[in-house]
């Protein structure tokens, strides 16, 4: 009896000097360390514009629309690209709402695309884990570019140089997968746009 | 599939076994209490606690001692969880001002994360307090996965000691292994995520005007810290409802080998820890290579089944594989791997959504967990788990060739195999009921995703989650009192109806003389044995849950390629 009142006072030191060591102090720590060490990343990684207004954040996509402007993937994240609702369709592959919000999508990307290749890729199709995704396929950005050519009267070479420049590859060649951030591809071409127009003003404020 | 998910996936086990011996050694050395490289640093800290807590670390305690010691803290933590999670409302570091939970939800959570499940009922960006994530969620992070180890060494004490009844003191163990194992490999691994991306601050979610004048709201707060332990410690709660999907979990393909290789670190090292101790490395290493071959074949079938897609897709005019519920940055090989390697381990952590897998991709992740989870497992459970397979395999195979069966010179009897085939009876009971019930149960049948077999799919995937405490799930599922509660009892009984057993063996075998070996005694680190131990996990595993997993995935694979939708 007495070990047994001995270990409930032990658990309960031990639940409160813990406690403070790993659920205080060590997220502490290392918000500290961040803080210092990376700044930028600590923060979100957020992308302001030229005023320093945030637009966004290299943690998440955002909804496209413009034609002028590369789509992101289907998002299922709330009403789309929510990020305090982050999540997929959790739909399984014989769903009728899979195939009917597929085929939706297809129909759609068909309409948006009309001199695109004929197979669409994958990832421009299905909605992604997160909802939130930031990136698209190369493929889905080839997808894409006649449809942004013709918005933006920028030429297919110039698009496909500046699709390329925006590939991401994989670490090592073989750890992930190659991919385009939507928003820093988008703004780029904003940044074609303004240097075609206006060439001595020109900066290349976006990598 | 490509040569380069396979580079990979080799890339990944090649970095295991490398870290292996190293990481093996400096654990065996951790728990005998001799000197390593951090002691200097630590030991003042350790028995800071020692004296706070009132611990006698010389005292070495019998099986129900240590094993009451673990129920007890346990229960402590578990109601702390609850209490927290019913009041953070009230508490500070909640600027998104979350309310509190309900009594059931928070019930489940707490049981949840108390059995290193960590199943999760709740939208953590949402309705989480930075408070209640750190000192709450994280903090069992850390000790349900330090009980996890501290179990597994006391069973390999028991296993390879010889004329000592003990099998050390539970507190000494968790202390140990949450200071000199977890703490510094998360320092290191939440900084290595950070410079990845993965935000660590204490600020107000950030408001976004997004590009086309929309408005995002970015969840913020200390979430590498947390990420790292989730992984490391195979607990796999995330901090945002997408988990490791979310870019603000996992932003990077970089990010996803850490965590990656954070689920797999501890529980390999583990078996060379077990050779360490029982004094022939290839013991360990004859595990080592059975769980390295489960994983292996485990990947394979994974990655061809989401890379072959889904036909009724494919008729649309979309090409490639499964991109449902995947990232583009970690694509099929990336999440085919997370996806293998979080069920083969309790992690249940996720960075594709397992419920939108091909039928054929979802039934291996249900039997990873089904087997009980032994492929490195979760950390210690892993190592325990398995070890009652090879108790289980050593008589197997000692009533083939008629000899009573011996495990490192000591006599494997009735007593012992009672208590192994009671563990290994609690996972298939606990998962296979409930199922059944919840299948012609009204109130679980309406919170359903997904109908047809990919809805008693989802329910099959959740009891076998639950049971051996992964917490991944088949998200389709909607939380009601059901569930809740449903789910808490069967994590519980997942998490201490196999602790207690194997316990209980560990004392039982820790008395036992050692008989020397002879010209007669099966050889326990030979290929034909680790051939005859994935032999017995498959068929105690796979035949068991056979008739279920034919009526959920394998039935939906035919329909399938037949087209036939629901």
């Amino acid at each position: 009896m007495n070990k047994r009142s001995a270990t409930w006072g032990q658990s309960l030191l031990y639940t409160f000097w813990s406690v403070i060591v790993f659920g205080l102090l060590y997220p502490l720590m290392i918000a500290i360390l961040a803080h210092y060490l990376m700044p930028i990343q600590a923060d979100g990684s957020l992308i302001r514009d030229k005023h320093g207004v945030i637009i966004g954040s290299s943690l998440s996509g955002q909804l496209f629309t413009k034609q002028g402007y590369f789509h992101s993937r289907p998002s299922a994240a709330g009403n789309g690209y929510d990020p305090t609702q982050s999540g997929g369709s959790n739909l399984g592959p014989t769903s009728n709402k899979l195939i009917e919000t597929t085929r939706a999508n297809v129909l759609h990307l068909r309409q948006e695309n009309p001199q695109a290749p004929a197979t669409i890729p994958a990832d421009l199709a299905s909605t992604s884990a997160s909802g939130l995704d930031p990136e698209i396929s190369p493929e889905a950005a080839t997808f894409q570019l006649a449809r942004v050519a013709n918005a933006t009267q920028l030429s297919g070479t110039q698009l496909r140089a500046l699709i390329q420049l925006q590939t991401i590859q994989p670490e090592l060649g073989f750890i992930g997968e190659p991919r385009v951030n939507v928003l820093k591809l988008n703004l780029a071409v904003q940044n074609l746009i303004f240097c075609t127009h206006l060439p001595r003003d020109c900066r290349t404020s976006v990598k | 599939m490509s040569w380069t998910g396979w580079l990979q996936a080799g890339f990944v086990l090649l970095i295991i076994i490398l870290a292996t011996k190293p990481l093996g050694s400096y654990i065996a050395a951790v728990f005998a209490g001799e000197r390593n490289v951090l002691s200097k640093l630590l030991r003042p800290i350790e028995h800071g606690c020692y004296r706070l807590c009132r611990i006698d670390p010389q005292r070495e305690m019998l099986w129900q001692e240590y094993g009451g010691a673990v129920l007890i803290f346990s229960l402590v933590g578990c109601g702390y969880l609850f209490a927290l999670l019913l009041t953070q409302a009230y508490l500070p570091l909640n600027p998104q001002h979350a309310s509190n939970f309900a009594p059931d939800l928070a019930w489940n959570t707490a049981v949840s994360f108390t059995t290193n499940t960590n199943w999760q009922f709740y939208s953590g960006e949402t309705a989480m307090s930075q408070l209640s994530q750190m000192i709450g969620l994280a903090w069992h992070n850390f000790v349900s996965a330090a009980t996890g180890i501290a179990i597994a060494i006391a069973m390999i004490r028991g296993i390879t000691r010889r004329g000592i009844a003990t099998l050390g003191n539970f507190w000494v163990d968790l202390t140990r292994a949450l200071l000199y194992l977890l703490l510094p490999l998360s320092l290191i691994g939440a900084l290595a995520l950070c410079w990845q991306g993965v935000p660590q601050n204490f600020h107000r979610y950030t408001q976004i005007t997004t590009y086309e004048h929309g408005s995002q709201l970015l969840p913020q707060g200390p979430i590498a810290s947390q990420e790292i332990i989730k992984l490391l410690g195979t607990n796999g709660g995330g901090y945002v409802n997408a988990n490791s999907a979310s870019p603000s979990e996992n932003p990077t393909p970089l990010s996803n080998l850490i965590e990656m290789v954070s689920m797999f670190l501890i529980g390999a090292a583990l078996t060379y820890t077990y050779g360490r101790y029982a004094r022939d490395q290839r013991q360990g290493w004859a595990i080592f290579v059975a769980m390295a071959i489960l994983f292996v074949a485990g990947f394979a079938s994974v990655y061809a089944a989401e890379a072959a897609g889904n036909p009724i897709v494919h008729q649309l005019g979309v090409a490639g594989g499964n991109m449902e519920g995947k990232e583009v940055r970690f694509g099929l090989p990336g999440s085919a791997l997370f996806a293998t390697m979080t069920t083969d381990t309790s992690c249940g952590a996720v960075n594709a959504m397992h419920d939108s897998f091909t039928p054929l991709g979802g039934l291996v992740l249900l039997l990873n967990m089904q087997l009980g989870e032994v492929v490195f497992g979760g950390v210690g459970s892993g190592l325990y788990g398995i070890l009652l397979f090879v108790i289980l395999t050593v008589f197997i195979a000692g009533l083939m060739v008629g000899r009573t069966p011996e495990y490192l010179g000591k006599k494997i009897e009735r007593r012992e195999v009672q208590y192994a085939i009671l563990a290994a009876l609690v996972v298939p009971i606990f998962a296979l009921l409930p199922t059944a019930i919840a299948a012609v149960l009204p109130s679980a049948l309406n919170t359903l995703g997904n109908a047809g077999p990919h809805g008693f799919s989802e329910i099959l995937y959740a009891y076998s989650s639950g049971v051996n405490n992964n917490g991944s799930a088949f998200g389709g599922l909607g939380p009601n009192l059901w569930w809740n509660l449903s789910l808490s009892v069967v994590m519980l009984v997942g998490r201490f109806g196999i602790i207690v057993p194997a316990l209980a063996l560990a004392g039982s075998l820790a008395n036992k003389r050692v008989v020397p070996a002879s010209v007669g005694t099966f050889e326990t680190c030979s290929p034909i044995f680790v051939l005859l131990l994935i032999g017995v996990i498959l068929i105690v595993g796979a035949l068991t849950f056979f008739p279920a997993d034919a009526l959920g995935p394998i039935v939906e694979q035919l329909l399938m390629q037949k087209g036939t939708t629901w």
